[in-house]
C-alpha cells in the first residue's frame, strides 16, 4: 500500500516548524512506527535527515511513542498506542497528517519529540507513598478488598504517554494526575498522604501550565491504558477535600 | 589477576546476615559528602538511587529515554518471585534457592543465589507498602501463580503489567527523592565512558541526547543498572534502546565481562511476519499455566486448528516432560519448539511457529476467568497480529530475549574494577546459564533495594580514594575519547544505514550463535562479524550532526559497541565446550537432545579481560563450588 | 533535559485564594452557582407555565397576581434577585477566566484536530453561556424593567409576554437562547456531578442521559412561549 504523510519537521525547540510531504510503501502486516522505519531508511538512502519521533519498548506499554495522526492521538485504533497501531487500519492512498503533541507543558524537542518532564515533576510532587527501604510491614498484615484493588490497578495502568493532555481541547492533564491520584487514593496504603498529595500534585499541575478539565472525555477515548473518567472526578473530589481539611488545620494553627 | 568474589564465611543462610554484621558503616553526618552515581532508572537502577537517597548520599541519576518511568523494566509481564509461602505449599528460602541454582543449569554463584531468594520476601512487602497494586484474592491478601521451572506458586503479579507496577513503585520512590533533592536525575543521557582513576571507577562520561553535549560526571563510586544486551540479536523481545554501550565501555575500561555466551531464547514469543520488522514481542510465559502447546502430528498439515481432531495433535512438551509438561523451563521449551519446526512441523504462514491453545482452558474455567488473567496479553496478540485468541489459538515462536551473562561481580556487585557496581540485568550474578521465569525483577529489585546500599557504603567507608576534578587527565582522556568516537561515527560518511548492519549482525547471531550452536557456526560466525565491523566503519551513513537530537547518531555508537561486544560472545561460546541451560552446543547434547553439561571442566565463570584493539581478550575463571545444591543432571520429566 | 529544571511547588498556604486561584476550585464553584442557576431557570419555567392557565374567576391572569405576590414579597425578592444575581457572576467570571487560560495551554494550535467521543454542547460551553448572558440582559431590559419592550404595562406579565413575544425580532432572540441553554444544561448538569468529584461510573452513566433529557424538556418548554406569542396566543 501507497501512504502520503504530511509530517511536522521542526529542527529544535526555537526553531519554526513546518508540514512536509513524503510518500510511502507499507503494508499492512506492518506496525505504524515501522511504516515511519521504512519512510527514514528510504530518506537515509536519499540523504535526506529522517524524521524524529520517540519509541522504545514498541509493546504499548513503555508510554515513550505517541503523536497526532490526522487529528487523533496515538492514531485511528483507540485505546491503542501508535507503536501497537497497524498498518491494516489504513487504506492504499490514504493521506496522513502527522502532528506533535501540542501543548504549553510539552515544548516540542524536535520533529514529532516532545518534553514531558512536567509529567515527571507532577510525580515528583507526590505521586508517592513515603515509605523507606526496609521499613515496610509484611505485604499481607493490611489487606486490600479486592474490588478496591482491581480499581487501583486500573488506575495504575497509565502509561504516561501524554495523549490525554494532547487530545483534550484545553491541553489539561486531569486524567493523569487523577490516576495517580486514584490509583494510591484507593489503596490503605495511600491514606496517610492522601490530602497532601492532591493538594501538592494540584499545585505542580497548574505550576506546569496544563489547561482545566470541563469534562469533555477526549482524553478518556483516546487512553491506550483504559484510563477511565473516574479519575478526574476523584482527583476533584480529593482536590475539594483537601482544600476545606486544610482550612481547619490552618485555622487550628492559628494562622486562620 | 585471580577473581575474588568476596563471599562471607559460614554456612550459605548466615552469610548475607554475617557480612551486614560485619559491613562498615558511613557516619550520617558524612554521607552527604560522598556521590554516587547511579546509570539507569529500571528496576535496580530506580530503586538503588531511592534507598541511597534515601540514606543520605548525594546521588546522580541518568537514563536515556525521556523519563525514569521507561526503563525497559516496564515491559515486563508476568511477574516477581518470592519465597513467600502464602499458598502453603511447600515454598521456602531454600526451595527458590535450590529452583534459580537448579534452572539455571548449575552455573550460577550460590551464595548470591541464596541472598537473593533470602531478600525476595522484603520486596513483596516493599514494593506492596509503595503502593503496588498486586493481584489480590477475595479475601483481600495477595494472590500467586505458578510460572515456568517451579512445581510451588510463589509468582506475585499485577495484570500482565507486573514490570510495569514494579518499576513505577521504584520510579515514585525516585520521584520522592528528586523532589526532595537528593537525587539529581537528567533524562536523554547516555553514557559513553567510564572514567577510571588510579584502577577505580570514578565517573563517566555522557552525551546530552538533546543538546549533543558531551560532559563528565566525578563520583566516589559508579553504579551500572543499564540492563541486558538482547539486541545484539536484533531481533529481540528487548527495547528499541536496550544497549550493551554503557557495560561494553566499561568493560574497555578493565572490567571483566562474565559468560557472554549465556543468553535467554524465549519460548513463547509473536512469530516474525516480515523483513522491516522491528521487534519481537513476548507474550508472558505465565500464559503457559492455562494454554497448552503443540503442534500437528502430520507433517505440513495446512488445516485450520480448530478442524485438526486431538488425536493428531501433538502436545510435545507434556509428551515429553510429563511431570512439568507446559511449564517446563524456557531453554527447554524452547529449543522443542525448534526441533518440532525443523522437523518441518511448525504451523503459520512462515512455518516457524507452534500453536498456544486455551480452548480447553475456556472450557473449563470460562473466558471470563481467562480474560481476568491475562486481558492485557490476549489484546496485544490481537493487535499485533490481527487474530483473536479467545477464537483461535495463538501462534507462539521462540526469541532473543535476556542476557544471563554481563559484567563480572563479586557478592557485594562489584566488578573487578573497584568503585565500580553493576546491578540488575546489566551483572552476571545470579542466573547461571538459564533465567528462571520472574526472577530477573526480583533480581533487579534485590539489588537496588536491598543488596547494593549495605554494599556501596560498605565500600564508601573503607579508605583508598584520592581527591579527583574535572582537570585530572583520566577525565579529560576520557571526555577526548567519546568526543572522537562520535566525531569518527558522523564522518565516515557512506552508503548503509545503522539499522541495515544492525539487521546483518543480528542475522548472523540468530543463524550461527542461537539457540542451537556448533563449533562451525561459531567459527562462520567469528569470520563473518569483524567483516561486517570493517564494512560499517567504512560505509555507515549518520546524517545530521553530533549538536542535536540525532536518532541515527545514538543507534550508531550501540552498533557498533554490538559489532564488537558480538564477537566475545560467539568467542565465548566456542570456548565452552558443554551445553548448559541456554547455552546449548549441538555436539555436547544427551541421545533425547538435552543438555549435556561438563562440569569436570566447565563448572567456572569464564570472565573476559579486555587486552586491547584486535587482540583477543583473556580469559580469567571463577571456579563454582556447589556445597548445598549438589550438582545433579537438570530433569523436567 | 533535567528533569528537576522547573522547581517543585509547594502548596500556597492560602487555602480559599487557590480555591480561586485553582482551576479545579474554580469548576467546583461554577458547579455550585450552576446548580442555583439552574434551579433558578427551573422555577422560573414552572412560574411562567401559568401564563397558560389563562384569567381566574376575577378576570385577572393567573401569572399576573403570581407576579404581583413575587413583587409585594420585597424581601423575598432582593433576597433571590442577590443569589441569583452573585451565582450569574461568580459563574460567569469563572467561565471566561477558565475559557481564557485555555489559550495559554496550548499556544500553538493543531493544524487539525478530530474529536473521537465528545458532545458539542461539552466543546461549546463557553458560547452557548456568553449567548445565555447577552440574553439575560436584553431580556431584563425587555421583561423586567420594560425599556426594550414596545408597550411595557408594569405588572401584566401577561399581556407584557404575549405581546413582547408576538414580535419576530424578539421571538427570535428568545428561541435562539433557549436552544442555547438547553445545549448549556446538556453537558452542564452532567459535567457538574465530576466538578464536584462524584465519579462513579454507575451513576454519571445515568446523570448524562438524565441531563440529556432536562436540558431539552427546559429549553423545549421555554421555546413554547415565544412559539405560541408567534401564532397569536392570548390576543383575542
Ligand atoms: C518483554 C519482557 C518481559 C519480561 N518479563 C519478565 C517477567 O515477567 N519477570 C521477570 O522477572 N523478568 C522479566 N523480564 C526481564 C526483566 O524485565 C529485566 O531483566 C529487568 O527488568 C532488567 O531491569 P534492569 O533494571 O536491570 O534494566 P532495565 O530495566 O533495562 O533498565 C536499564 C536502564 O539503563 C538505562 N541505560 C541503558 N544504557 C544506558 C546508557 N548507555 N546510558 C544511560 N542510561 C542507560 C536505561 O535508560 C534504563 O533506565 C522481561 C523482559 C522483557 C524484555
Ligand atoms: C441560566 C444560566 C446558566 C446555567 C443554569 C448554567 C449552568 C452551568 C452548569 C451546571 C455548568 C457545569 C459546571 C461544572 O461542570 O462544574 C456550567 C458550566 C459552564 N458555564 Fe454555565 N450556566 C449558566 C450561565 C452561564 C453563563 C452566563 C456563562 C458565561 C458567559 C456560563 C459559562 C459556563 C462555562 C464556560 C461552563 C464550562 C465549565 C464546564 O464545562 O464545566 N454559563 N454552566
Ligand atoms: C421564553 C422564556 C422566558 C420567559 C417567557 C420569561 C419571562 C419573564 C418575565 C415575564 C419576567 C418578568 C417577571 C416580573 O417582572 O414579574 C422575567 C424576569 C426574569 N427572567 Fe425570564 N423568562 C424566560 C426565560 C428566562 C431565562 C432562560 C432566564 C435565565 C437564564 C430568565 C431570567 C430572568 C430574570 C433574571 C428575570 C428578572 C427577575 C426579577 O424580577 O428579578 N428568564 N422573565
Ligand atoms: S492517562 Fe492515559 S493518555 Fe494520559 S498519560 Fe496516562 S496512559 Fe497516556
Ligand atoms: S478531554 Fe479534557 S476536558 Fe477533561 S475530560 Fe478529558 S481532560
Ligand atoms: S514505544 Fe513503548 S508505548 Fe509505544
Amino acid at each position: 500500500m501507497r501512504l502520503t504523510l504530511d509530517i511536522w519537521r521542526q529542527k529544535g525547540p526555537a526553531a519554526a516548524g513546518r508540514f512536509e510531504t513524503y510518500s510511502v510503501e507499507a503494508n499492512e502486516h506492518m506496525s505504524f512506527l515501522e511504516m515511519l522505519d521504512v519512510l527514514n531508511q528510504d530518506l537515509i538512502a536519499q540523504g535526506k535527515e529522517p524524521v524524529a519521533f520517540d519509541s522504545d519498548c514498541r509493546e504499548g506499554i513503555c508510554g515513550m511513542c505517541g503523536f497526532v495522526v490526522n487529528g487523533v492521538p496515538h492514531g485511528p485504533s483507540n485505546h491503542t498506542t501508535v507503536c501497537q497501531t497497524h498498518m491494516r487500519h489504513f487504506r492504499d492512498g490514504e493521506r496522513l497528517r502527522l502532528e506533535p503533541w501540542r501543548a504549553a507543558a510539552f515544548p516540542v524537542v524536535k520533529d514529532l519529540v516532545v518534553d514531558r518532564s512536567s509529567f515527571d515533576r507532577i510525580i515528583q510532587a507526590g505521586g508517592f507513598v513515603s515509605v523507606r527501604t526496609g521499613a515496610a510491614v509484611d505485604a499481607n498484615a493490611m489487606l486490600v478488598e479486592k474490588s478496591k484493588a482491581d480499581r487501583a490497578m486500573t488506575a495504575a495502568a497509565c502509561i504516561g504517554c501524554g495523549a490525554c493532555v494532547a487530545a483534550c481541547p484545553n491541553a489539561a492533564a486531569a486524567l493523569f494526575t487523577g490516576a495517580k491520584v486514584m490509583h494510591l487514593g484507593l489503596l490503605p496504603q495511600g491514606q496517610p498522604e492522601r490530602i497532601d498529595r492532591a493538594m501538592s500534585m494540584v499545585a505542580q499541575y497548574a505550576e506546569e501550565g496544563f489547561g482545566h478539565c470541563t469534562t469533555i472525555g477526549e482524553c478518556e477515548a483516546v487512553c491506550p491504558a483504559h484510563v477511565p473518567l473516574e479519575a478526574i472526578a476523584f482527583l476533584n473530589g480529593d482536590y475539594l477535600r483537601a482544600t476545606f481539611r486544610k482550612r481547619e488545620e490552618v485555622a487550628a494553627a492559628g494562622a486562620g | 589477576m585471580s577473581l575474588d568474589a568476596r563471599i562471607p564465611s559460614g554456612p550459605i543462610d548466615r552469610k548475607w546476615s554475617t557480612f551486614k554484621k560485619e559491613t562498615k558503616l558511613v557516619n550520617p553526618a558524612n554521607k552527604r559528602k560522598y556521590t554516587v552515581i547511579v546509570v539507569g532508572t529500571g528496576l535496580a537502577g530506580a530503586s538503588c538511587s531511592a534507598s541511597l537517597g534515601e540514606m543520605g548520599y548525594n546521588v546522580l541519576s541518568f537514563c536515556f529515554q525521556d523519563t525514569p518511568r521507561r526503563a525497559h523494566s516496564i515491559a515486563a509481564q508476568g511477574g516477581i518471585n518470592a519465597a513467600k509461602n502464602y499458598h502453603n505449599d511447600g515454598d521456602s528460602v531454600h526451595r527458590l534457592f535450590y529452583d534459580t541454582i537448579k534452572g539455571g543449569d548449575f552455573r550460577a554463584r550460590e551464595a548470591n543465589v541464596y541472598r537473593l531468594a533470602e531478600v525476595s520476601t522484603n520486596i513483596i512487602d516493599q514494593c506492596t507498602a509503595q503502593g503496588v497494586p498486586f493481584a489480590r484474592e477475595y479475601g483481600g491478601t495477595l494472590a500467586n501463580r505458578s510460572f515456568g521451572g517451579a512445581q510451588v506458586s510463589r509468582t506475585f503479579y499485577a495484570r500482565g503489567q507486573t514490570g510495569q507496577q514494579l518499576l513505577l513503585g521504584a520510579y515514585s520512590a525516585l520521584s520522592r527523592q528528586i523532589g526532595a533533592g537528593t537525587v539529581k536525575h537528567r533524562s536523554r543521557i547516555e553514557m559513553l565512558d567510564l572514567v577510571v582513576v588510579d584502577g577505580r571507577a570514578r565517573g563517566i562520561v555522557t552525551r546530552d541526547l538533546v543538546s549533543g553535549k558531551i560532559e563528565s560526571f566525578l563520583a566516589d563510586a559508579v553504579v551500572l543498572a543499564t540492563g541486558g544486551y538482547g539486541n545484539v540479536f536484533y531481533l529481540s523481545t528487548n527495547a528499541k534502546g536496550s544497549n550493551a554501550t554503557a557495560i561494553w565501555r566499561a568493560h574497555r575500561r578493565g572490567a571483566f565481562m562474565a559468560n557472554p555466551c549465556y543468553t535467554q531464547i524465549h519460548p513463547t514469543c509473536i512469530p516474525k511476519s516480515g523483513d522491516y520488522q522491528s521487534k519481537l514481542t513476548l507474550m508472558s510465559e505465565s500464559l503457559r499455566n492455562d494454554g497448552r502447546i503443540w503442534v500437528p502430528k502430520k507433517k505440513g498439515d495446512k488445516r485450520p486448528p480448530d478442524q485438526i481432531p486431538e488425536d493428531e495433535r501433538d502436545y510435545y512438551l507434556e509428551r515429553i516432560y510429563p511431570s512439568y509438561g507446559n511449564l517446563a523451563p524456557r531453554d527447554v521449551s524452547s529449543r522443542q519448539a525448534k526441533y518440532r519446526c525443523d522437523e518441518g512441523l511448525g504451523v503459520g504462514p512462515s512455518g516457524l511457529g507452534v500453536y498456544l491453545d486455551f480452548t480447553q482452558a475456556m472450557q473449563r474455567l470460562g473466558q471470563k476467568v481467562i480474560a481476568e488473567r491475562y486481558g492485557n496479553l490476549f489484546d496485544m496478540y490481537a493487535k499485533i497480529t490481527g487474530e483473536d485468541p479467545y477464537q483461535v489459538p495463538m501462534r507462539i515462536y521462540p526469541a532473543a530475549h535476556y542476557a544471563m551473562g554481563g559484567l563480572w561481580v563479586d557478592y557485594h556487585l562489584m566488578s573487578n574494577l573497584p568503585g565500580l557496581f553493576v546491578l540488575g540485568e546489566a551483572n552476571f550474578s545470579d542466573h547461571g546459564a538459564n533465567r528462571l521465569g520472574a526472577s530477573a525483577l526480583m533480581q533487579g529489585l534485590a539489588d537496588g533495594y536491598f543488596v547494593a546500599p549495605y554494599t556501596i557504603g560498605d565500600y564508601l567507608a573503607s579508605p583508598g580514594r584520592t581527591p579527583v576534578d574535572a582537570g585530572h587527565a583520566a577525565v579529560k582522556e576520557a571526555e577526548g575519547a567519546a568526543r572522537a568516537h562520535t566525531e569518527k561515527l558522523l564522518a565516515v560518511g557512506g552508503k548503509r544505514s545503522v539499522d541495515s548492519f544492525h539487521r546483518e549482525l543480528g542475522s548472523v547471531m540468530w543463524e550461527e550463535v542461537g539457540m542451537a550452536r556448533s563449533a562451525e557456526s561459531l567459527g562462520r560466525a567469528l569470520k563473518r562479524i569483524p567483516e561486517i565491523r570493517q564494512e560499517f566503519w567504512k560505509d555507515v551513513r549518520i546524517l545530521g550532526s553530533g549538536a542535536e537530537l540525532n536518532g541515527e547518531l545514538e543507534k550508531a555508537g550501540r552498533v557498533a559497541d554490538f559489532l564488537e561486544f558480538g564477537e566475545l560472545l560467539a568467542w565465548d561460546a566456542l570456548q565452552r565446550n558443554e551445553s548448559c541451560g541456554g547455552h546449548f552446543r549441538v555436539e555436547y547434547a544427551t541421545p533425547e537432545g538435552e543438555a549435556a553439561r561438563n562440569d569436570a571442566e566447565y563448572a567456572h565463570v569464564a570472565a573476559w579481560e579486555w587486552k586491547g584493539e584486535g587482540q583477543r581478550q583473556a580469559l580469567h575463571k571463577e571456579p563454582l563450588a556447589f556445597e548445598t545444591v549438589h550438582l545433579a543432571t537438570r530433569s523436567y520429566k | 533535559m533535567s528533569v528537576a529544571s522547573k522547581t517543585i511547588a509547594a502548596p500556597a498556604p492560602g487555602r480559599i485564594t487557590l480555591f480561586w486561584a485553582s482551576s479545579i476550585g474554580k469548576k467546583a464553584l461554577m458547579a455550585l452557582t450552576g446548580i442555583v442557576l439552574f434551579l433558578y431557570v427551573l422555577g422560573h419555567l414552572l412560574g411562567n407555565l401559568q401564563l397558560y392557565l389563562g384569567p381566574d374567576s376575577t378576570g385577572a391572569q393567573a401569572i399576573d397576581r403570581y407576579a404581583r405576590f413575587l413583587h409585594e414579597s420585597k424581601g423575598l425578592l432582593w433576597t433571590a434577585r442577590t443569589v441569583i444575581g452573585l451565582s450569574f457572576l461568580v459563574h460567569a467570571v469563572a467561565g471566561i477566566q477558565l475559557h481564557l487560560a485555555k489559550a495559554a495551554a496550548r499556544p500553538v494550535p493543531y493544524h487539525q484536530k478530530e474529536s473521537v467521543n465528545s458532545t458539542v454542547a461539552s466543546r461549546t460551553m463557553i458560547w452557548t453561556g456568553v449567548l445565555i448572558l447577552g440574553f439575560v440582559v436584553y431580556h431584563l431590559l425587555h421583561l423586567t424593567v420594560g425599556s426594550a419592550h414596545p408597550d411595557f404595562r408594569e405588572g401584566q406579565v401577561f399581556h407584557n409576554v404575549t405581546v413582547g413575544l408576538a414580535r419576530g425580532g424578539a421571538a427570535l432572540a428568545y428561541v435562539v437562547a433557549m436552544v442555547a441553554l438547553g445545549f448549556h444544561l446538556r453537558h452542564g448538569l452532567y459535567s457538574l456531578f465530576q466538578s464536584l468529584g462524584a465519579g462513579n461510573p454507575a451513576i454519571t452513566r445515568n446523570v448524562y442521559v438524565v441531563a440529556a433529557w432536562v436540558g431539552t424538556a427546559i429549553a423545549l418548554a421555554n421555546l413554547s412561549f415565544p412559539l405560541a406569542a408567534l401564532v397569536g396566543f392570548g390576543r383575542g
